[in-house]
């Protein structure tokens, strides 16, 4: 069947035409396709969205949970102006809201100098501070500031930034680490493999000897060894990773070459005097694909869930970045104390990797010919 | 089936075990944040063997709960009028697990050991006061370890020869690297002599067990002079790497103590276990380093700016959640007749220091058309990580562009020690006995944790005139002026002082608090 | 087939001579050394440890050096636990993670094949759905979320189980680390299983054994399975030498004294003999259920043969 598709492009449906019918009449598979789109634009867009910097720290809101009031809550006000005024060391005389403002007067023992406002526009509560009222000893102020209100819908870590910008953001580190090191494995494995493959022979045997070399490495010990040489730099990191990856790739690419070339449509092509790399990336390439797809729909899940093991062992994205794994491994170690920490990165992460491997079972279906 | 068999025959004869020796022996379970590299004394270099070897062996001295110095092995030490010659006397009684008695020709031979080049000991240091220690140490010389300056007069009394009058010497003997090894013990067995069986010790305890990544079990050593005021029959230290299963095991009755928390949760930690939880300082200081000979860090008005800027008060407050505490000096309060020379803007209001910083900056010439960037460095951890974060935070209204660059420990004090490029890294230290020489010596010409490169001429001279002076107040006196220039030069910039992170069982008393972060086992006493 | 065995494993030695001299260099090319540490050391120190450790030597003596102790099965001492050499500390730690490891396996093939089978019967159905999703999401969760969760329920909530420590090996310690390392494995299975197993239940010969009247039970078991077992055989060959080697998570969290954490600690650590150790048992593990696995496809399918 699949040679028809390619020898026949004209007559009927094309395989992937026909794959695409197929796909669709998969509910779970359609479903995690929205999903997984849904995902990607708010990791994409989303970020701009949210009134929150990703690496903007609220020095009053450290570790508060999600809510979908605003912040600040009553209680926290005081805390924050006590905060306010030791910092600026003076004493809180007395405070009170007004339509979302807070006047306050303070007192010291010493004329307070009227920069003191200043304490009060960088605390993360109040804003746009200024001096109402000065006793004639300058020994009292009162000041006027209105409070900020920040939404946290995810509440906010260990340091004081918001939870949902960050997981944002880190979706689009997670999701890029996936494709990228997904794309060079697929890239190496492919051309290796079906090279192999197509030139059979003593050439087989030596590629595929390399490969079963690099197989019996310790896998884990490359990578640790990668963040050791490329700890800066997380692109190039995974890019090595991908190059590490496409072992398996390789493989199944060779196994599909071997079946192909046995084709008369490629015998045809090389009785026609069109070149080795011609055949190679006009006839055998293109039809291992399918399985390429399904292949790479499982390795994206893979390289997620290896970064979030290298965030667990500390070797995650350099900070102010952050990822999926980096963020659960964080919220892990907060189980029981501050637990939204853990719950919506995981949520992220485990429902992407549900939608991609729903939809690579989906695409195997779709693409698998013995199931018509 | 038969598993679920299993399970009930072993917890029921669990059962019997703990019930069979609740009344025969008291046991202590005691977490220890990291397995030890060696029970070797002078092959060993962290705080946690030291836990251990308090334990093990005797030194000539000791501390006592509060980290106070006590007789240990020595009963009693004279000390010379020029201060450069200490007679101890060592306690009759004394005896190693084995039976011997412990003699002046047994700290003669443990001291030759640790300054021998073959033995590498990373705290051979400790010991280079005595006259010829360093040479000894140093393989190049090939002097010969009879030359060192200890002698035996006879087997209890030890005389000890220093170069210089060195006022903390007795504090450095307090020291793993300097407690005692048997001889007859190396030699029947070489490098095995430190396994459980073999090793012999002169300390309250003997070790029974090793497992690595499991536990080391020590029981009580009955020919320990002191053996009747030791309460605990058995202790248990187990690794406890990760904080938070550690916790989870104290909480569960698993351990009786802790030596570690996990921080960013220590406000829940604090309300859930009241007083169990022991937070106070001790001597360790949290520093950023500077490389000073690179520009433009090799101006000191540049990295006063910095220093200036960054809020102390919200690291120790809010990213350390009350665990640490500001520093404004390289040497920590807490160390009796040192007075820390303290940075002017200590008492500043946070905003006067950035106006400061932010004139400074300008009168150098940066701006918003020319940014100021700093790469900032340090070693994984997510305490380290959240500090960097925060700071680099605190830098940015200042116009200062930080980037943030974190590798493994091992690629950062590399890079560190072989004075490869950097801005600014983080660092840590912690004093290895009580007396303020142990930091100030790292900003002396040369040094080997001297990563800023830091060389003042000044500097060097004030140590070098005070590890010559025998009136502590003097000395004193001249370390503080030594404080003082490194204050003002601020080739590092001092963060936070450390403090220690103790949980502790209501169960166990005489665990307290101190300094040094040291609680030797044979004072502590376990009830229920 | 003895005659495969012996040229196999011959083959394998230029393959475990060629892993060794790669990351002997590659650790080596790796920045810092074992001696790096928070409290620098000053040079006649290190220069000490250095001489001590043979670190002094050209790297080409040292590299000759190490390949003679490993030809004479000398692995070298440990730096970071000087204690104790290399061979001692996988002495002591590997039988423990083989017994978490065979366990762990053992439980996932039970299970998962179980979960399998079941989900391919019933293709399509409610319990095929909860299968696959229950599998998804056990290959979905990292590890090192799911035991602290363990932890918190076994043993602070319900406190049935102890929450850390080996216990001289206890079964009630074993517990919890074999759950979480077989979870992710189950999951794996169960989804492989279900495809192969689907893919033999519809393969000529089992329509050929139904028509001929054979019974459900017997067509699963002794045609459908056999042919289906073949992935789960070549998938559980890798996952069984990296399971038997220790999880560095499992080992970490429950504080179990096994080898997995000596891996990257080592690493870590710049603890060279101690990580080139590593290396060569995870190799020879990995070479060595390879080989297992070529053979039981003989054993399984009868068409490979071995010439």
């Amino acid at each position: 069947m699949t040679e028809t598709a390619v020898a026949v492009p004209v007559a009927g449906r094309s395989l992937w035409e026909d794959a695409w019918a197929r796909m669709k009449g998969n509910r779970a598979a359609v479903a995690s396709t929205f999903y997984l789109a849904l995902i990607v634009f708010a990791c994409v867009v989303g970020p701009w969205l949210t009134p929150h910097g990703f690496s903007t720290i609220y020095q009053d809101y450290v570790r508060v949970p999600p809510s979908l009031s605003h912040y600040p809550k009553p209680p926290t006000i005081e805390k924050s102006l006590q905060a306010v005024a030791s910092r600026a060391r003076v004493e809180l005389v007395d405070w009170k809201v007004e339509d979302g403002s807070i006047i306050t007067k303070v007192g010291a023992a010493k004329p307070i100098d009227e920069r003191v406002t200043r304490y009060f526009d960088r605390s993360s509560t109040f804003e746009g501070a200024a001096v109402v009222e000065k006793s004639s000893n300058g020994q009292e102020l009162t000041i006027r500031a209105a409070i900020e209100r920040h939404y946290f819908l995810f509440g906010t870590d260990n340091v004081g930034r918001d939870l949902l910008t960050r997981t944002l953001i880190a979706g689009r580190v997670s999701l890029s680490i996936g494709l990228l090191a997904g794309l060079v494995a697929v890239c190496i494995g492919v051309i290796y493999g079906a090279t192999s493959g197509y030139l059979g022979g003593r050439i087989d045997e030596v590629m595929m000897r390399i490969v079963d070399i690099l197989y019996s490495l310790p896998f884990i010990f490359f990578v640790i060894m990668l963040v050791v040489f490329f700890g800066r730099n997380f692109v190039l990191m995974f890019l090595a990773v991908g190059a590490v990856l496409w072992l398996d790739m390789a493989r199944i690419v060779r196994g599909q070459t071997l079946s192909i070339k046995r084709h008369e449509f490629v015998q045809a092509a090389d009785a026609l005097g069109v070149s080795q790399a011609g055949i190679l990336g006009r006839h055998i390439i293109p039809n291992t694909l399918g399985p390429v797809v399904v292949y790479m729909t499982l390795l994206v899940p893979q390289v997620i869930i290896l970064e979030s093991f290298l965030s667990f062992l500390g070797l995650g994205v350099q900070e102010p970045m952050s990822s999926w794994g980096v963020l659960i491994s964080q919220g892990a170690k907060n189980i029981g104390t501050a637990t939204w920490l853990l719950i919506f990165p995981s949520f992220f992460l485990t429902t992407t990797l549900f939608a991609l491997n729903f939809i690579g079972d989906g695409l195997r279906d779709a693409l698998d010919p013995k199931d018509r | 089936m038969k598993s679920v068999f299993r399970v009930l025959v072993a917890s029921i004869a669990l059962l019997f075990v703990t019930l069979g020796s609740a009344s025969a022996e008291v046991v202590y379970n005691r977490g220890n944040s990291a397995d030890p590299e060696s029970l070797d004394p002078h092959k060993t270099s962290t705080v946690y063997e030291g836990h251990i070897l308090r334990d093990l062996f005797e030194g000539l001295v000791m501390q006592d709960p509060k980290a106070e110095l006590i007789p240990g092995a020595a009963e009693s030490w004279t000390v010379s009028d020029d201060g450069k010659v200490y007679t101890f006397k060592l306690r009759g009684d004394g005896v190693w697990s084995n039976g011997d008695p412990v003699t002046a020709q047994d700290f003669v031979f443990s001291f030759q050991r640790l300054l021998d080049p073959a033995t590498a000991a990373e705290y051979a240091g400790m010991l280079y006061p005595i006259k010829g220690a360093k040479e000894i140490n140093d393989a190049a010389t090939k002097a010969s370890p009879d030359t060192l300056g200890v002698k035996a007069i006879d087997d209890k009394t030890l005389e000890v020869t220093l170069n210089a009058p060195t006022p903390y010497f007795l504090e450095m003997l307090t020291h793993m690297a300097t407690y005692p090894v048997n001889k007859k013990n190396i030699e029947q067995f070489g490098a095995d002599f430190i396994k459980p069986g073999n090793l012999v010790s002169n300390g309250s305890y003997t070790l029974a067990e090793f497992v690595p990544n499991d536990h080391i079990k020590l029981i009580k050593n009955p020919k320990f002079f002191d053996a009747a005021n030791v309460q605990i029959d058995v202790v248990n230290y187990i690794p406890t790497e990760d904080r938070s299963a550690a916790l989870k095991r104290y909480e569960a009755g698993e351990l009786d103590s802790n030596d570690d928390l996990p921080t960013e949760q220590l406000e829940e930690i604090r309300a859930k276990f009241g007083d169990q939880v022991r937070i106070a300082p001790y001597l360790g200081t949290y520093y950023y380093t500077f490389k000073v000979d690179k520009k433009p860090w090799d101006d000191p008005k540049l990295r006063r700016a910095i220093s200036l800027a960054i809020d102390r008060d919200f690291l120790a407050e809010k990213v350390w959640k009350n665990s640490m505490i500001p520093a404004y000096s390289f040497v920590p309060p807490g160390i009796e007749g040192y007075e820390p020379s303290v940075a002017d803007y200590s008492e500043m209001p946070q905003i006067d220091r950035e106006d400061e910083a932010k004139k400074i900056l300008t009168e150098l010439g940066y701006g918003p058309d020319k940014p100021l960037k700093m790469e900032l460095r340090f070693n994984t951890s997510e305490n380290h990580q959240n500090t960097a974060v925060a700071v680099q935070d605190m830098l940015k209204p200042l116009g200062v562009e930080v980037s943030l660059v974190n590798t493994d420990t091992k690629s950062h004090y590399g890079l560190l020690e072989q004075h490869g490029d950097y801005d600014v890294a983080r660092a840590g230290w912690i004093a290895d006995y009580k007396d303020p020489e142990t930091f100030l010596r790292l900003l002396v010409t040369g040094d080997g944790s001297n990563y800023a490169l830091y060389s003042n001429p000044e500097y060097d001279a004030l140590m070098s005139k005070a590890a010559a002076e025998a009136d502590p107040a003097k000395r004193s006196k001249l370390l503080s002026e030594a404080e003082a220039i490194f204050v003002r030069d601020t080739p590092y910039i001092p963060l936070l002082f450390y403090s220690f992170h103790n949980i502790v069982s209501p169960k166990l008393q005489g665990f307290e608090n101190n300094v040094m972060d040291v609680h030797p086992t044979r004072f502590i006493k376990k009830t229920g | 087939m003895l005659n495969y065995v012996v040229r196999r494993l011959f083959s394998a030695l230029p393959t475990l001579f060629l892993i060794v001299t790669i990351s002997f260099f590659l650790m080596r090319l790796a920045p810092g050394g074992p001696f790096n540490q928070e409290k620098g050391l000053n040079p006649v120190v290190k220069a000490n440890l250095e001489r001590q450790y043979n670190l002094d030597a050209p790297l080409w003596k040292q590299y000759l050096d190490y390949l003679n102790g490993l030809l004479h099965g000398d692995l070298g001492p440990s730096y970071a636990l000087p204690d104790f050499t290399v061979t001692e500390l996988f002495k002591a730690g590997l039988p423990i993670s083989l017994q978490l490891g065979a366990s762990a396996l053992v439980l996932a093939l039970i299970i998962g094949g179980a979960l399998g089978i079941t989900a391919a019967l019933r293709q399509n159905q409610t319990a095929d759905y909860s299968v696959i999703a229950v599998a998804t999401a056990g290959s979905t969760i990292p590890t090192f979320v799911i035991a602290p969760l363990l932890q918190l329920f076994f043993g602070l909530t319900l406190k049935l189980l102890p929450i850390g420590g080996w216990g001289g090996g206890d079964v009630s310690h074993k517990l919890m680390p074999i759950i979480t390392l077989a979870l992710p494995q189950i999951a794996i299975v169960a989804r492989l299983m279900r495809g192969s197993m689907i893919e033999s239940l519809r393969s000529h010969h089992i329509r050929t054994a139904r028509a001929l009247g054979l019974s459900d039970f017997s067509v699963v078991v002794k045609h459908a399975l056999r042919g289906a077992v073949l992935p789960i055989v070549s998938y559980a060959g890798p996952a069984a030498a990296a399971l038997l080697t220790g999880s560095i998570i499992v080992e970490t969290i429950f504080q179990i004294p096994g080898v997995g954490r000596y891996f990257v600690e080592a690493a870590l650590n710049r603890d060279y003999t101690l990580v080139m150790g590593t290396v060569v048992v995870i190799a020879v593990f990995t070479i060595l259920f390879n080989l297992i696995v070529d053979i039981l496809y003989g054993v399984l399918d009868p068409r490979v043969r071995y010439d």
